[in-house]
């Protein structure tokens, strides 16, 4: 049974999701196009027994979810544009640390404050390897508001699985675009709780040990085991170590426990695949356009179809290239100067065949932009 | 019903945000159709052109901005300046009669409401002036019923403005059947 | 007092230099949560970047080394998260009035309860001496061949104005001292800063002609006395010590925690 269906922003479907899955703790600064997300939870999260608290700037805002995280709560942070970029220190923190928790970007224009009320992909690349040094990141997107519900609780529970921070990647138009969420009751979309260890009292616990299965069952601070964290590179109790194989294991283990699992973390939907001459590649509000137009052209007969992805990194390479196996022509549509189109051509056979439908002056990709691209690519002119 | 597209236009402040969420909420959660609502912001959150767009459909929408609208509707002399030529042809202009003097011929049947008129006269209150544009929007277009509408702006509005803006919304109604 | 049980003693030795003050301010630390009687279960201890942040990996107690300047908010999700622990954040002089300062004064404005332990020895130690902004004006570093050209900063009243509850200064000449200053600072229901004047031989001492570490300490016990003493009124050139803010505000956690009371009717 759902529990209520209403008509929302995306922004607000983040925080349904968000507490669908269990958030208590939210940390943040407001900034367009993500504010409402803010402003939604300062309301209803200590309503619900959670807590709210609006840090000094966006760095601060992620230090204390990863500071909350650690005492076992389910944590996140949202913002936007130089926000994001002031969040890469503590973002790297948390994939060094192996720290659950959830960040939300809604998109908008840049570089550096850039259009702050305009819609953008720009941060795909800058999601994937904004904090420095190897490692490996989760980033979900959505491009309608029930994917927007459930990508936020798959964020959740990926945290929690991998401990690992996930970027929820919204842009500005599907993070302030209304339309109808039919939120689902409980028990209707899976919701993972924390692994804690089992490691009883008084016997050594591991904070950075991994089971057979890879995971790594955590205790809370406040728990009856005491342990470090650290952001240095450490050994499996958490102390900083500057041996080399202790190095070499630790930035294995942190890229691998994601990007070895690549399929197994792809979330996509196709539309009108299986016969496409044509597919189209994308995410967010773009893939509305993109699935615009292919409804529209398959209407008047045209073979085309869309593969719209809501994991972006780890890139599904594999599926990627078994999707444009075949196809006369890949397009790729998006709001930035290319950041996926690259990424759809190292993973395509035939990359010459891959092309990119973009914008990015601040206007939302319509159906008819694409077209025009599609023109000149299918040799029909302009 | 196949697709709607309707882009409200005005100044900040004089609520048409708030007037296309609660078209678009009337759809989608009393009349069972599929409605999405976006809006661009201008720099500022009050004054200059704001444009909020809705699109109602029994199908799914996939493009959630108003490229061609079938309703447009304009509240103020620059909204009208920049927007009018966006309608469609065979498509609704709704403009302000007090607010918007018409500049050109439009391929759009254009209708002219004294609606903040009727309002000030009636209410007294400006805040309302968009309600009674819904009212007089559903009653030319029949896109929702009133019914619909009215259980729409009962969410949004507070219990104890709820008596003006129920006299708005049979104001813009009136409005619309004088015209008919 | 048997308060070798805090010690992660497999790290030992330390990396601190000979002669650092650090140690003392550590000595001193575990003394004031031994008195407190508050048990390591109960204890995070949440540092920075630098010679002081390396304190917490020495500590038995659940412990975190983070970022430069940004252990006050790591620990404000901490203490969010769990009130009823005893949040204890070490920095140096670079974490708490450079990189961190603005950390540090919606900390002391928000009134959490968390005690802020700052070891000053107005210097960056662990990259080789350069200036902070609590190295005096005119003294020397790498950064500063010439002399510092700007004013340095006064962690108290920097604490006080921004509005910290608990604000006090002691040296690592006055370890017993410090040690009572830092009880204090735990039981303080809300923001506390203690600063604590710490000798750094290596580099500070060093490039200002300021000696070995006893001269160094010596010279502590010389430029300061105690607040509301003879000697501090006599000479207003001393640097004061003791307790120099106490005064009881509404603490943050419990005000969420009536908040959420209030809303939800859950217990904290």
């Amino acid at each position: 049974m759902p529990k209520e269906t209403i008509f929302a922003q995306g922004n607000e479907a983040v925080v349904q999701g968000a507490l669908y899955a269990g958030l208590d703790f939210y940390a943040g600064y407001p900034i367009t196009p993500s504010t409402e997300i803010a402003e939604i939870l300062a309301q209803r999260l200590p309503q619900a027994g959670g807590r709210f608290i609006q840090m000094e700037d966006e760095l601060a805002s992620l230090c204390a979810v990863i500071g909350a995280s650690l005492t076992g709560l389910k944590a996140m942070t949202a913002t936007s544009g130089p926000g994001f970029s002031l969040m890469q220190e503590a973002l790297g923190y948390a994939v060094m640390a192996e720290v659950p928790c959830v960040v939300v970007n809604v998109q908008r224009g840049g570089p550096s404050t850039g259009m702050p009320t305009a819609v953008a992909q720009g941060d795909v690349m800058q999601a994937r390897w904004g904090t420095h040094g190897d490692h490996a990141i989760i980033a979900l997107t959505a491009s309608n508001l029930a994917d927007v519900f459930l990508m936020t609780v798959e964020a959740f529970n990926l945290a929690e699985t991998y401990r690992t921070p996930v970027i929820l990647l919204l842009d500005e138009v599907v993070g302030h675009m209304r339309e109808k969420l039919v939120i689902p009751g409980p028990g209707e979309v899976e919701v993972v709780q924390r692994l804690r260890t089992s490691v009883p009292e008084g016997t050594d616990y591991h904070p950075y040990l991994a089971r057979e299965d890879g995971r790594l069952p955590m205790s809370d601070f406040g728990g009856v085991h005491r342990f470090n964290v650290t952001g240095l590179v450490h050994d499996m109790w958490g102390f900083p170590s500057n041996d080399p194989a202790v190095a070499y294991g630790l930035l294995h283990h942190l890229v691998d426990k994601l990007e070895n699992r690549a399929e197994t973390l792809a979330r996509y939907q196709d539309f009108f695949c299986d016969d496409a001459e044509v597919l189209l590649i994308s995410y967010g509000s773009a893939a509305r356009s993109a699935l615009h137009l292919v409804e529209q052209r398959r209407a008047r007969g045209m073979k085309i179809g869309l593969l719209e992805l809501n994991t972006l990194w780890p890139f599904p390479a594999q599926t990627v290239r078994k999707y444009c196996r075949g196809r006369g022509h890949v397009l790729v549509v998006e709001m930035n100067r290319g950041q996926l189109h690259g990424e759809v051509q190292k993973a395509a056979e035939q990359p010459e065949r891959v092309y990119l439908a973009n914008r990015y002056d601040g206007v939302f990709i319509s159906h008819k932009d694409i077209m025009q691209v599609l023109h000149v690519v299918l040799g029909k002119g302009v | 019903m196949e697709t709607t597209r309707i882009v409200f236009s005005g100044s900040g402040g004089q609520g048409v945000i708030t007037a296309a969420i609660i078209l678009g909420e009337a759809a989608a959660l009393h009349e069972g159709l599929n409605a999405v609502q976006t809006q661009s912001y201008g720099p500022e959150a009050r004054g200059g052109a704001t444009r909020a767009d809705v699109v109602i459909s029994q199908h799914p929408i996939r493009y959630p901005k108003v490229i061609s609208p079938h309703v447009l509707v304009c509240l103020t002399q620059e909204a009208y300046n920049k927007y009018s030529g966006i309608g469609r042809p065979g498509g609704l202009l709704i403009i302000d009669s007090q607010l918007v003097t018409p500049a050109k011929k439009s391929d759009a049947r254009q209708v002219a409401l004294p609606m903040y008129q009727a309002v000030m006269e009636a209410i007294g209150n400006p805040v309302v002036f968009n309600i009674c544009m819904l009212g007089a929007l559903v009653g030319l277009t029949s896109l929702v019923k009133p019914e619909s509408l009215w259980r729409a702006v009962q969410s949004k509005i507070p219990p104890a403005f709820l008596e003006i803006n129920q006299r708005a919304l049979e104001l813009g109604g009136e409005l619309a059947s004088s015209v008919r | 007092m048997n308060t070798r049980r805090y010690i992660r003693e497999r790290f030992f030795p330390h990396l601190w230099c000979p002669g650092c003050g650090h140690g003392i301010v550590m000595s001193a630390l575990v003394g004031a949560v031994d008195s407190l009687g508050l048990s390591q279960n109960e204890v995070v201890v949440i540092s920075g970047i630098g010679c002081s942040s390396r304190m917490p990996g020495y500590l038995d107690f659940h412990t975190m080394h983070t970022l430069h300047g940004r252990a006050l908010a790591f620990a404000t999700g901490v203490k969010m998260g769990r009130p009823d622990l005893t949040v204890i954040v070490p920095m140096g002089d670079g974490d708490a009035a450079a990189i961190g300062g603005n950390h540090l004064i919606h900390a002391a404005r928000r009134n959490l309860d968390l005690t802020a332990v700052v070891l000053n020895n107005r210097i960056y130690g662990m990259t080789g001496g350069q200036s902070s902004p609590t190295t005096p004006e005119g003294d020397r570093s790498t950064t500063a061949p010439y002399g510092v050209l700007d004013p340095s900063f006064d962690l108290v009243e920097l604490a006080r104005g921004a509005g910290a509850s608990f604000v006090a200064r002691s040296t690592t000449y006055h370890a017993q001292e410090t040690r009572e200053l830092l009880a204090a600072a735990i039981a303080h229901q809300g923001f506390s800063l203690v600063e604590v004047l710490s000798q750094c031989p290596t580099y500070y001492g060093r490039k200002n002609q300021g000696g070995d570490a006893v001269a160094m300490m010596k010279t502590f016990k010389q430029i300061t006395a105690p607040a509301g003493s003879q000697r501090a009124a006599q000479d207003p050139g001393l640097i004061t010590r003791g307790i120099l803010v106490q005064e009881p505000r509404t603490e943050y956690c419990a005000a969420y925690g009536e908040l959420v009371r209030e809303l939800s009717g859950h217990e904290e």
